[in-house]
């Protein structure tokens, strides 16, 4: 017989489908999404020489007149290779304003154009004719800070941050300050929710684990449906339910507690966003609730009253302590879910009920600045890992009861 | 006169509104004494000690502890003493905690918690164990704490279901001697629940032998066991051969019976007349067997089916009509009779042996052990 790989090493190679998923699926983007939030080249491969040159400027006034030439050069020949929008996008990113500066400018040297400036003396002449913005130091400070293919732009912006034109990191101006704020909403937003999930989710638990089999098994169902349906219909339907001329809404003006021109505003803003979430998470609560509740005999109850506990005292020391695993996993699995929730705060939260991961998505589609979207997101997985660890610091991960 | 500890006035309980899990229990229960209710699994024994316990409303009836109703009380302020048949110690303390607990709702100092929960745990024999979890501990040591903790806020009735089902039957055994020792120590009235019926003969003072929610019978283990007055009690404490039977005559408390294989006389329980039909239950170890059989009043002829050499007995299995399952039990002592399986034999009782009882639908005839 031959000799055969050893039956452990066979194993684990039993192991290799996995492990290549993981990778592909996990590993994968997840250090791309990092490397996106500290590194980008783009204009450093578009502008090479003009960045060899920048690097010798000693980043006062303007740069010398090769710096003009190369650049110059450099511009036209990214028109031609139809790269110049993507550089200009990142440099405008850094100094707003200079998109437009960027993109004319070889338009304006026109076609054909030689080794000398056209209609100038000198190169520096020529682009200032173009723009202005040519012959400033803050221009310049832009292009190379853009050329700069390691940056820690992305991160600092996310925690609205600056560097200063002396290079110290200061605080943004107020009114530019919106990711902080956002962070902090999202963190209120999630731990509100996680809290509402426990206070509605804990009795509906309770109710499924000790009620007779027929009634767990319909409240098990109730509280399944939900997972079942689209995400999308769901909203939607939270949508029908709470807008201005919505079911709710024409029912309390119908009873006459609120008047017809005065109704509540309950959808596309923080109401929304609240009430939608709330909903759509609850299953994540009750559940592992569910589950540890299921495990605790009746008799725990009537041990206690036996002893000479009421209800209450019953409750408090000898329930809700054999819950609290059930409790942890409930709340760490929600809190998480929300932390990250985009689509239900994207339709129904309006413009005060955004969240980060809205933000993120925007950065994503719609701005296209890939770096900062990285960035926040992030600082997210941060923000989640740190609650994690803390969380088996406190409590013990090995306590957490999913089912 | 001084009321009963514990008295059950006829009561009723349905869980569904239909059938009744316990039909018209009267019950009364002394002051210190050790009360079994014995009978198979379903005849009601939990449901009665948890209505008594306040888990459970009666339908209907009065239940009374120290002649006042306890139907307003909630459990919690009964102050009973309960071990759950699979003792639903908290996991999530510790047993010192398990058995301070009652003693912290009742608000007792910490130095007199402390005490009691020590002394509680001498009585026990688990001293030093205050810090270990439950799940640390044997099945053994567990009944231990849930005696202990049912034990330490001192009430004066303690109820126990069951608490020795689950361990083995060495451990059994140790734990029935422990809590009849308990039991002596400090003079509570226990009403234990059991399907044992062994475990019953043993422990109780006297034994409630359940059915289907009635009481068949409530006397002493010895009572019980001599004195049957029931088939089903007759069969279910200890073996018993049992015959169906006619009266053909009486006399005062004694009667005739045709049981079909010969008339014998026996003890009637019941009051019978001519004609009425009985179960006879005769003990196997008050038969004798030929050459034996000829001492006795009442003698049937029998065929040895099998013979089996137990050790300080014979055991000997007949046909006796068409009962193929009548054990007699022949003692190992100098001169003992012989018998071989096929041989036809002559078996013989004395009259006072043989109990004429009430007749049974759905128990037959043989030697059936529960
Ligand atoms: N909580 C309950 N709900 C409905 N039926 C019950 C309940 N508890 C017991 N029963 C029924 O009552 C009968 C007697 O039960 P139980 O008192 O536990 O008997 P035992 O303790 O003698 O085994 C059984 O038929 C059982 O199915
Ligand atoms: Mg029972």
């Amino acid at each position: 017989m031959k000799v055969g790989l050893s039956p452990r090493l066979r194993a684990a190679g039993l192991t290799v489908p996995l492990i290549a998923f993981i990778a592909v699926t996990f590993i994968a983007p997840l250090g791309t999404l990092l490397t996106r939030s500290v590194y980008d080249a783009e204009v450093a491969e578009i502008l090479p020489r003009t960045m060899a040159v920048l690097a010798d400027w000693d980043t006062s006034g303007t740069p010398s007149e090769a710096a003009y030439a190369t650049i110059a050069m450099e511009l036209l020949r990214a028109r031609d290779e139809r790269t110049l929008g993507r550089a200009a996008t990142r440099i405008n990113r850094i100094e707003s304003g200079l998109r437009s500066v960027v993109v004319k400018t070889p338009r304006r040297l026109g076609r054909d154009v030689g080794t000398e400036p056209p209609g100038a003396e000198t190169w520096r002449d020529a682009l200032v004719a173009i723009d202005e913005a040519w012959g400033e130091n803050a221009t310049w400070r832009a292009i190379r800070e853009a050329g700069q293919p390691f940056t820690s732009r992305h991160f600092l912006n996310a925690v609205d941050l600056e560097t200063r034109a002396d290079g110290s990191i200061a605080a943004m101006p107020e009114s530019r300050r919106i990711y902080v704020p956002l962070y902090l909403r999202t963190l209120w937003v999630s731990l509100g929710v996680t809290a509402l999930c426990l206070v509605i989710g804990y009795p509906i638990a309770h109710a499924i684990a000790h009620a007779g089999s027929r009634w767990s098994t319909t409240l098990l169902v109730l509280v399944l449906v939900p997972f079942w349906t689209s995400l999308l219909v769901r909203t939607t339907a939270w949508i029908v339910l709470l807008q201005n001329q919505g079911v709710v809404n024409d029912i309390l003006v119908a009873l006459g507690i609120v008047a017809d021109d005065g109704r509540l505003a309950m959808i596309y803003n923080m109401t929304g966003t609240f009430v939608a979430m709330t909903h759509v998470l609850l299953p994540f609560m009750v559940l592992p609730l569910y589950s540890v509740m299921r495990s605790i005999p009746t008799r725990h109850m009537d041990a206690a009253a036996s002893l000479g506990a009421t209800p209450m005292q019953a409750f408090r020391r000898v329930y809700w302590p054999q819950t609290l695993p059930g409790v942890g996993a409930g709340s760490l699995l929600v809190f998480i879910l929300a932390i990250g929730y985009y689509i239900t705060p994207a339709l129904v939260g309006g413009q005060s009920g955004q969240l980060i991961s809205n933000m993120i998505a925007y950065h994503m589609q719609t701005s296209l600045n890939w770096g900062l979207a990285a960035a926040l997101a992030a600082i997210l997985l941060l923000a989640v890992i740190g609650l994690y660890v803390l969380y088996d610091r406190v409590v013990g991960i090995d306590r957490m009861r999913l089912g | 006169m001084k009321a009963p500890h514990v008295e059950y006035r006829n009561v009723r309980k349905s869980y569904d509104g239909r059938t009744l899990v316990v039909e018209d229990l009267n019950l009364a229960v002394e002051k210190g004494e050790f009360l079994t209710l014995l009978g198979p699994s379903g005849s009601g024994k939990t449901t009665c000690l948890m209505m008594l316990a306040g888990f459970e409303q009666a339908t209907s009836g009065a239940i009374l502890v120290n002649g006042e109703s306890v139907h307003d009380l909630p459990p919690d302020k009964r102050n009973i003493g309960v071990v759950f048949q699979n003792y639903a110690l908290f996991p999530h303390m510790t047993v010192g905690g398990n058995l301070a607990f009652p003693l912290e709702v009742r608000r007792l100092r910490a130095s007199e918690r402390a005490e009691r929960v020590a002394r509680a745990l001498r009585l026990v024999q688990l001293e030093g164990f205050e810090a270990r979890r439950p799940g640390e501990l044997s099945g053994g040591q567990q009944q231990r704490v849930a005696i202990a903790r049912a034990l330490v806020f001192e009430p004066e009735l303690v109820l126990m279901d069951e608490p020795l089902g689950a361990l083995d039957r060495r451990l059994r055994e140790e734990m029935q001697f422990e809590i009849r020792r308990i039991h002596r120590e400090l003079g509570v009235t226990i009403i234990y629940v059991t399907h044992d019926q062994q475990e019953a003969m043993v422990m109780s003072d006297r034994v409630a032998v359940f059915r289907n929610g009635r009481i068949e019978q409530i006397a002493t283990p010895e009572t019980l066991y001599e004195e049957p007055e029931r088939a089903f009690v007759a069969q279910f404490i200890g073996e018993n051969n049992l015959l169906g039977a006619s009266v053909t005559a009486t006399d005062g408390d004694i009667c005739d019976v045709d049981t079909g294989s010969g008339v014998v006389r026996a003890f009637d329980v019941q009051g019978s007349a001519v004609g009425d039909d009985v179960i006879l239950a005769i003990r196997p170890e008050r038969i004798g067997v030929e050459p034996d059989s000829g001492q006795y009043a009442n003698v049937l002829t029998a065929t040895a089916l099998d013979v089996v050499f137990i050790g300080d007995h014979l055991r000997v299995r007949l046909r006796v009509g068409d009962n193929e399952d009548f054990i007699a039990k022949i003692p190992n002592i100098v001169g003992h009779g012989t018998v071989l399986p096929g041989d036809n034999v002559r078996i013989g009782w004395a009259t006072l042996d043989g109990r004429a009882l009430p007749p049974d639908p759905s128990i037959s005839q043989g030697d059936i052990e529960p």
